[in-house]
């Protein structure tokens, strides 16, 4: 069984997300990356997989400038090999041209089991895992956990939201988001995934895109934000009432 | 001018309530291009469900295990209609379905895919969506293209206007595509709850003076349909396992609704809980630097709001 | 295995009467050929482990442990359970070491797990089985910088509520006397921010020509080596020693006992040396200099943070400063100096709060907290960055609140000389 986990970085949250307030455009250069977390998420499942069958997994980046160590430290978890996509790709590439580039790449190399996050605090253009198996006319799912394997097919649980899940099984290829590991994401000491610097290469490959459908995204902007508590006054029964039309609005009442 | 295109989600045989916001969205982009409104279902319920529903036309799609969701043959098929009718906007819930659809439709039909979207409307020659980026932080704003685009929307964005209309419905009968079936459904898991996957947090901090208030922190928890968590004093003192516990210590959290009630707002605790959606605090003292982190503040006895809350919500 | 080193003396003369070494049986290491030693084996053939081997079983470290007055502890109880086959490795006895060299301190054969622990818990880390709590850490540490998780380029923060200059050596385009290396807690936490506010001021007060490396500056590293993540120690150092390298100072002066031990013993062997000081240090030679004219009465106890006094030998430059505020009654705790209890954040015990919870009565900071209570203090004076956050929580916890203050030496210098 060869796996395939498709990882990529985002702008770290804990960081400002550097904005230019006239353009509405995002300074990519000025901001600080970090792998996503549903890929971390990814990237265990397919250790943990590797972990009661033996299956050989890869780690996959489009080579947006800044992959290297993320890619490293999937090997110093566990990861047999990993690849970095290469070709006209920068931190702004949008995720379309990333699926379309993954996909280029999946066509060539196939693999049986492709997982990455579900979903990526930077994906307004889509989710890459759908993209890559809608390109490739994969069956695939979303919101998955638990993944393992049963002969040549693949059993996992997709959530629905209120608790709600079912066991789905599939036929290989597919794809799969996956919404959380089984297991925490593990951790790799820092000596291992420098000694892996040093002992392992990234594999390169080359890949052209050609012209994809892009969003038109005319402005970023910052919802208006509140430094401190806007305080609700009165007596228990009065902020209880506002507490309520508060909770209606956000859709967070039950009914 | 191609249509709009809303796939319905559907329960207990009923439209979703999200269902309805699309398609109370979609009725009004249609009237402003002058275009109609096709709702889109699945699943031997459709036809009765959609018969009221406010769109010009409804295809109901049936066939046998339809009922259940199934990712590979619903979006096949999904994909097809919509190479059939030529939407302009394809409109589906960002539930999982939707997030299943989105993509991998918009992606097959060579479309562009706008997600997390939370406002619609037209301005001069454009429909331009809003949408939510990078966790909420900050919000982006999309011109759809003329060629149109699959939209995905964040349930609760628009609010529906409960007006029903009576669509010619159409049945198209499909076989479930082989290579991926549903083995089971799963029963939601017992055993202590994992406050990290709950959407509502009902967390009390030492504030909550004795462990036989807890109970109208349950109360309340049960009537918002929330989960109960706690600051480490709550802990030590035993009353609440550990696995309650939000911090650095404990757990990290980032729940839709966190209601700080009698916590201070030590860095310890927030670390665990900033990045909470909505943050709610009550506390006595309004200089406690829980304050900082919260959207909304009180310094009620939540001994009082406790109860008071809990009745509100469940005389909804 | 390498041989235990005898320390006792072979011939010793006491009073006046010749006491040969040959009756002593401790002086050689007895041969224990009744167990199956496989398991002690494999830790002690750990690089940095092997003087766990050591231990001959006199008990006196449990005496002095801290963790022993909380728990079931001590470097005899980890040889003996190891000796027996249960593996330091797998135990959570792994992770209840605060490393505050209290055993070192009296153990006759030098059985030091201030190296055991390090090199286990490396091997542990290694392994995957390491706390999760910890890990969070270590990962906020290589990510961020800190262990705080909080963000690199808001370590500079805290210097707008100082409202004196406070430079930073980019900006700074001469050379200073002093580099102050801040480190993570007094950047980030409220609470240490307090006490970095007050060194600023007396640094200015006095005229001192310092600087800060700001957001150039990342987290010494130490007590993630002592909690076993060694190749993330290396890299901050490397990290640390690059930046201090481009620029020109006399001296760095620290906040933080644990920066103090790095750059002592570590950081040289990474080719950072530089004359270091703790600002306690610094700062005690210049007290008639400081103005100290706001009196303070009260009585004040002091806690001696393991990496000052037991690690690196000092134990007056406090003192002397406390010494040195008009009005202040100084108070020494039963445990003090040398035989001061730990506050239980160091070695790793700060991030692994809710772990050591499990396996302990109450926590150790509890404990010193209720000493100081004991002993009839109104503030608890602190010199280490840990120990604010740990003790004032503790007070809340223990029910002093309002009855004990926990104040940085820093803190309460800059209020005798008005700058708070
Ligand atoms: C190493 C370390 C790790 C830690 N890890 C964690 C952790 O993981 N999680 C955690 O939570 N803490 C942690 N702490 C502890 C933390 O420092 C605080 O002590 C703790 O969070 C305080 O909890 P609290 O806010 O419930 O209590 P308090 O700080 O005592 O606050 C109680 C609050 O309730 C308010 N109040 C009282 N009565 C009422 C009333 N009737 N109505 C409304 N408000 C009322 C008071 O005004 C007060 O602000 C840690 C500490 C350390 C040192
Ligand atoms: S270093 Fe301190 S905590 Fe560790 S075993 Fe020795 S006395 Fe106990
Ligand atoms: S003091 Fe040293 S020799 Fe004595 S029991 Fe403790 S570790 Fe062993």
């Amino acid at each position: 069984m060869r796996i395939l986990v498709l990882t990529k970085s985002v702008p770290d949250l804990v960081e400002e997300l550097v904005l230019d307030e006239d353009s509405g455009e995002l300074l990519h250069d000025e901001m600080t990356y970090v792998p996503s977390e549903w890929d971390d998420h990814a990237v265990e499942e397919a250790l943990l997989i590797k972990e009661d069958s033996n299956a050989d997994v890869t780690v996959l980046a489009v080579d947006t400038g800044d992959v290297d160590n993320m890619l490293f430290t999937a090997l110093a978890k566990g990861a047999d090999r990993a690849i970095k996509l290469q070709g006209d790709f920068d931190l702004s590439t949008s995720n379309r041209k990333r699926a379309q580039a993954i996909a280029h790449y999946v066509k060539e190399n196939p693999y049986d089991l492709i997982l990455s996050g579900v979903q990526a605090i930077d994906d307004i253009d889509g989710q890459i895992p759908a993209m890559v198996a809608g390109l490739l006319g994969m069956p695939h799912a979303s919101v998955v956990t638990d993944v393992r394997l049963d002969g040549d097919r693949v059993h996992f649980h997709q959530e629905y939201g209120g608790g709600l899940q079912a066991e789905l099984a599939s036929q290989t290829p597919v794809v799969l988001g996956i919404q959380a590991a089984r297991k925490p994401p593990r951790y790799a000491s820092i000596a291992k995934v420098r000694q892996m610097m040093k002992s392992s290469v990234l594999e390169e490959v080359e890949v052209a895109v050609e012209e994809v459908p892009e969003l038109e995204i005319r402005r970023f902007f910052k919802p208006v934000a509140a430094g401190h508590a806007e305080m609700i006054d009165g007596d228990a029964e009065e902020v209880a009432e506002r507490i309520v039309s508060i909770l209606k609005e956000r859709n967070l009442v039950r009914g | 001018m191609g249509p709009i295109l809303v796939v319905a989600e559907f329960t207990e045989g009923e439209l979703s309530d999200t269902s309805r916001e699309l398609l109370t969205k979609a009725r009004e982009l249609a009237q402003s291009l002058g275009s109609e409104v096709i709702a889109v279902g699945f699943g031997s319920h459709a036809e009765h469900a959609m018969a009221n529903a406010d769109a010009d036309r409804a295809v109901a799609i049936t066939g046998l295990g339809l009922d259940q969701y199934l990712p590979l043959t619903y979006e096949r098929t999904l994909s097809q209609i919509v190479s059939e009718y030529h939407p302009l906007l394809t409109m589906v819930a960002n539930s999982t379905m939707g997030l299943d659809l989105g993509a991998g439709v918009a992606a097959a039909q060579h479309m562009p895919v706008i997600a997390y979207c939370n406002g619609l409307h037209t301005d001069a020659e454009d429909i331009v969506a809003q949408c939510q980026a990078f966790a909420g932080k900050l919000l982006a704003e999309v011109a759809v293209p003329a060629g149109g685009a699959v939209i995905t929307v964040l349930p609760g964005s628009f609010g529906s206007s409960g007006t029903s209309g009576h669509p010619e419905v159409t049945v198209m009968a499909v076989d479930s595509v082989p290579g991926m079936d549903v083995v089971k459904i799963l029963e939601p898991e017992k055993g202590d709850v994992d406050i990290t996957r709950a959407d509502i947090l009902v967390s009390v901090g030492r504030g909550i003076g004795d462990p036989e208030n807890l109970g109208l922190a349950q109360e309340l928890a049960e009537a918002i349909g929330g989960v109960v968590s706690c600051s480490r004093p709550v802990v030590d003192a035993g009353w609440l396992p550990k696995a309650r516990q939000v911090g650095k210590s404990g757990q990290t959290v980032k729940p839709k609704l966190y209601l700080a009630l009698g916590i201070s707002g030590a860095p310890e605790h927030l670390q665990g809980m900033k990045d909470a959606d909505l943050i709610i605090a009550a506390n006595t003292d309004e200089s406690s630097s829980i304050m900082e982190v919260a959207h909304y503040g009180t310094t009620v006895d939540i001994l009082d709001l406790m109860p008071a809350l809990a009745e509100r919500l469940r005389g909804e | 295995m390498q041989k235990a080193k005898s320390i006792e003396l072979e011939v010793a003369v006491v009073n006046g009467i010749e006491l040969p070494g040959h009756w002593n049986r401790m002086f050689e290491p007895r041969v224990i050929s009744e167990y199956d030693l496989s398991v002690l084996d494999q830790v002690t053939s750990i690089p940095g482990a092997e003087s766990l081997g050591y231990c001959y079983q006199c008990g006196k470290c449990t005496a002095v442990c801290p963790v022993e007055t909380v728990g079931d502890y001590s470097p005899r109880k980890i040889f003996r359970k190891t000796q027996l086959g249960v593996s330091l490795m797998d135990s959570p006895d792994l992770w209840l070491c605060t490393t505050c060299r209290n055993c070192l301190r009296v153990c006759p054969k030098e059985v030091n797990m201030i190296d055991i622990m390090p090199a286990v818990r490396e091997q542990a880390v290694l392994e995957g089985k390491a706390p999760a709590e910890l890990l969070t850490a270590f990962e906020n540490t290589a990510r961020y910088g800190n262990p705080l998780g909080e963000p690199p380029r808001k370590r500079t923060e805290w210097v707008k509520s100082a409202e004196v200059p406070v430079p930073v050596m980019s900006q700074v385009k001469a050379p200073v006397d002093v580099l102050w290396f801040v480190e993570c807690y007094p950047s980030y936490h409220p609470r240490g921010k307090d006490a970095s506010v007050a060194l600023a001021r007396l640094f200015n007060a006095l005229g001192v020509e310092f600087g800060i490396l700001g957001t150039e500056e990342k987290c010494s590293g130490d007590s993630q080596r002592m909690a076993g993540e060694k190749g993330l120690f290396e890299m901050l150092a490397e990290h640390n020693i690059k930046m201090l390298s481009k620029y020109q100072f006399n001296q760095i002066v620290v906040t933080d006992p644990h920066a103090f031990n790095a750059f002592l013993h570590e950081y040289p062997k990474y080719g950072g040396q530089w004359p270091v000081q703790h600002y306690t240090q610094f700062l005690a030679p210049l007290i008639d200099q400081m103005h100290l004219t706001r009196p303070l009465n009260k009585k004040v106890t002091f806690h001696d943070p393991c990496y000052l006094g037991r690690h690196n030998g000092e134990y007056e430059a406090p003192r002397d400063l406390l010494k040195a505020i008009p009005g202040l009654d100084l108070v020494e705790m039963g445990h003090c100096r040398e035989t001061a209890y730990c506050c239980g954040g160091g070695g790793g015990g700060m991030w692994l709060d809710s772990f050591t919870r499990d396996y302990t009565s109450q926590r150790l900071s509890e404990k010193r907290v209720l000493e100081a209570v004991e002993y009839g203090a109104d503030i608890l004076a602190v010199t280490c960055p840990y120990e604010v956050s740990r003790f004032e929580d503790a007070v809340k916890s223990t029910g002093n609140g309002g009855r004990l203050e926990v104040k940085d030496i820093a803190e309460l210098l800059a209020y005798s000389a008005e700058l708070i």
